[in-house]
């Protein structure tokens, strides 16, 4: 009986270290790959036609420099990425890095507590204020992103066409129009590229692009979101006339010409003249077979300053709910490393490092275009900070005015009586 | 007892059990949705949390120029987009229904699946289809039309205020076309022989015999087809947002409520979303559904005669 018991308990301890060796070895075989599995970063991006120099030169030159962190480029369709971040933010479900687009969209995901605080990370020594601002609070206390790069506005031409027609790269407003009439009345190409069907084209490449050669850069940005100057102010008529001028000198059909049509138009060959943001260059290097030379905004008259839009426009941010967060800060602090301005303004002429370092590019077309930051005096959008944080949005809001001015729907005086109307509706500064 | 127990109808509770899948269903997905958006438009986000506000974000909507201008346009624009529908959506349906009913039509299949195929695409490829065809730079539609000698007639039809809404309009009754024709067309066939052939006796033939046999006898098909454009035009989102982006151009002059919607809940470039004043939006439209189905149900479905065959 007692034998027969001892051999029951003895059993039963047997049977439980069974079930604890069983348990231990399940628990190890968890646990083993779980050390050896490699972090994943998800990065959320707008950039799709950047994916293959992620894949290919990016993200190998990262891995390579850290094993056990993966990436995974996962970018979304420009016009539908910041409704698609905000979704996944909200539900939870966004990648661990986040690249930032520029002023109040980014600082209304670090006010809601989905961006986190970035301003201590080792890698952002490498950017200056200007460099920053995109990404900062209004006092500039915080950053949440570190910049990745600027793009410039200016007009990319059809060298060979110049050559033939006989026209050379404008300098002067007046010398820009006696070039656009000279090609126009040839009548080999179609002066310029550009239509008004997605209505950013004609703010963008028009409005934002020659403007600050009239507002003076920084000085009239600056007075203008202190109140000072007013949107009907001559400055900023200025532009729109201009604007309405290049009604004639636009392709048949420039109405429902899309931004894909216009870029087309001129990779063909079939227009002279690009009003260009930087980031064309690396689609147009692939796309064009002439030759292709780049001017910067023509001044009113020689020896005039010369302002261009150098905008702050792209950065990358980290999840604050993200699950990696020590893997995205090494990626951070490499984003901002020399080697990745380096490599990310090859990979991408047209889009320049915003970084202190000196950072050497190949490019021709590129270098021209980073030589007026040199020559002329650099400026961002006028319309992105603070000035569209209320309703009606001023940034929209210029997208219709400029596309209503250079189809004649709208006198220049009346788009811009409209904007500043809806700019003092709601901003203090303005009323 | 036992008589007692026999006289009290004993509860079914078998109705429950088989309505209670779709019930619970629906109601998660489609009932309880409705109205948490009808709950959402009466707060605003106030420091990242809800506030209740009452009827602010509809005074907002209907009180500020602004807003109610925006509104009041995409209303009209949607108005119109209804209109057309119904003046050549489905007058066209019906007459391809009464084309295919017709016996000494040949090739019947083939028409009817060419005319039915455009409805299963997908809307973005017909707007990417059309937006490819009429563009002045490649389409074929300046070609065909210079091929003709009416090239003078084309316009970049849609990048022009006057001509955008109405063109998409046309482009969207070509891929809907499908719908009243096959039910049209389905109730022509239900019609008996009988009632056709006594029709002839009476020497009603042809062309009078659509109008004064047919016709009538397919009302009731043409009140629901009729119905379902409603509902379905003033939902439409989907073709404008590909065809010309959230901000419907040019100058807001395709903007219909369902873009309206988009760019106020979501946000576009630079302004941000509003999910509140957005889902005030939602609940304007819901109502605007709501009124027109409600005159539809009771003021004519119910006076249309049904026959007994």
């Amino acid at each position: 009986m007692q034998a027969g018991a001892l051999e029951a308990n003895r059993e039963k301890t047997m049977t439980k270290r069974v079930k604890r060796a069983l348990l231990a070895a399940t628990m190890l075989g968890f646990a083993g790959p779980a050390m050896a599995q490699d972090v994943t970063l998800t990065i959320e991006s707008w950039r799709n036609d950047d994916l293959t120099i992620w894949q290919e030169t990016l993200i190998p030159a990262f891995e390579a420099k850290n094993p056990g962190i993966k990436l995974r480029f996962n970018p979304t369709a420009p016009t539908e990425y910041n409704a698609a971040l905000n979704s996944k933010l909200e539900a939870g479900s966004a990648g661990d890095l986040i690249t930032c687009r520029p002023f109040d969209a980014s600082l209304s995901l670090y006010e809601k507590g989905y961006l986190a605080p970035l301003q201590d990370l080792e890698g952002m020594k490498n950017f200056g204020d200007v460099a920053k601002s995109g990404w900062s609070t209004d006092d500039g206390s915080v950053t949440f992103c570190v910049p990745m790069a600027s793009v410039i506005h200016g007009f990319i031409y059809n060298a060979d066409a110049f050559a033939e027609v006989g026209v050379e790269p404008p300098k002067t407003v007046d010398a820009f129009f006696a070039a656009l009439d000279k090609i126009k009345e040839d009548g080999t190409y179609i002066p310029m590229a550009m239509g008004t069907n997605d209505q950013w084209e004609a703010a963008t490449m028009g409005y934002q692009n020659i403007g600050p050669t009239y507002w003076h850069g920084e000085e009239g940005r600056l007075a203008l979101i202190k109140g000072q100057q007013k949107l009907t102010d001559d400055q900023w008529v200025e532009p729109f006339r201009q604007l309405a001028r290049w009604k004639d000198y636009l392709g048949d059909g420039y109405e429902a010409q899309t931004y894909p049509d216009s870029q087309n138009l001129f990779t063909l060959g079939r227009a002279a003249i690009y009003p260009a943001g930087s980031w064309e260059i690396s689609v147009f290097n692939e796309q064009a077979d002439f030759k292709m030379g780049a001017f910067a905004p023509p001044v009113p008259k020689e020896g005039d300053t010369c302002y261009i839009s150098d905008h702050v426009d792209i950065a990358m941010g980290m999840n604050a709910k993200g699950p990696n967060q020590e893997a995205a800060k090494t990626f951070l602090n490499w984003v901002g490393s020399e080697e990745f301005a380096t490599l990310y303004a090859n990979a991408l002429p047209g889009f320049f490092s915003l970084s202190n370092h000196e950072v050497k590019m190949e490019d021709p077309l590129a270098q021209e275009f980073v030589s007026w930051r040199t020559k002329c005096k650099s400026t961002i959008r006028s319309t992105y900070q603070i000035l569209s944080r209320g309703t009606p949005n001023l940034e929209n809001e210029t997208w219709n005015a400029s596309a209503n001015v250079i189809k004649g729907t709208e006198t220049p005086e009346a788009a811009a009586e409209r904007l500043q109307k809806g700019l003092a509706s709601w901003y203090d500064p303005q009323k | 007892m036992a008589a007692e127990q026999s006289t009290r109808p004993p509860i079914r509770w078998h109705i429950a059990v088989f309505l209670a899948p779709a019930v619970l269903i629906y109601t998660a997905i489609m009932i309880l949705p409705l109205f948490n958006t009808l709950k959402l438009a009466l707060y605003t986000d106030a420091q990242n949390a809800q506030v209740f506000i009452g009827l602010d974000n509809f005074r907002l909507l209907f009180g500020d120029e602004r807003w109610s201008e925006q509104f009041w346009n995409a209303l009209g624009n949607n108005v119109w987009f209804f209109i057309i529908h119904m003046l050549v959506q489905n007058p066209i349906g019906i007459l391809l229904a009464a084309l295919l009913s017709s016996p000494r039509l040949r090739m019947r299949a083939f028409y009817r699946t060419a005319i039915f195929i455009p409805t299963i695409l997908s809307f973005v490829i017909a707007g990417f289809a059309w937006k490819l065809i009429l563009s002045p730079l490649w389409g074929v539609a300046p070609n065909l039309l210079d091929f003709v000698g009416l090239k003078g007639l084309f316009q970049p039809w849609l990048g022009k205020e006057a001509y955008a809404l109405t063109t998409l309009a046309l482009i969207s009754v070509w891929q809907f076309v499908g719908i009243p024709m096959m039910l049209i067309y389905a109730a022509l066939l239900s019609i008996p022989d009988e009632l056709l052939e006594a029709a002839e006796c009476d020497g009603v033939t042809g062309m009078a015999q659509f109008w004064k046999i047919k016709l009538p006898l397919v009302l009731p098909a043409i009140g629901i087809i009729s119905i379902l454009t409603f509902v379905g035009n003033f939902n439409a989102f989907d073709l404008i947002y590909s065809t010309q982006g959230a901000l419907a151009g040019p100058d807001f002059s395709t903007d219909i409520l369902g873009t309206f919607l988009y760019r106020t809940f979501f946000g576009f470039q630079l302004q941000l979303g509003d999910p509140n004043l957005g889902a005030a939006i939602a609940t304007a439209m819901f109502l605007i559904i709501l009124i027109g189905v409600s005159i539809y149900l009771f003021g004519i479905q119910r006076r249309l005669r049904r026959y007994q065959f």
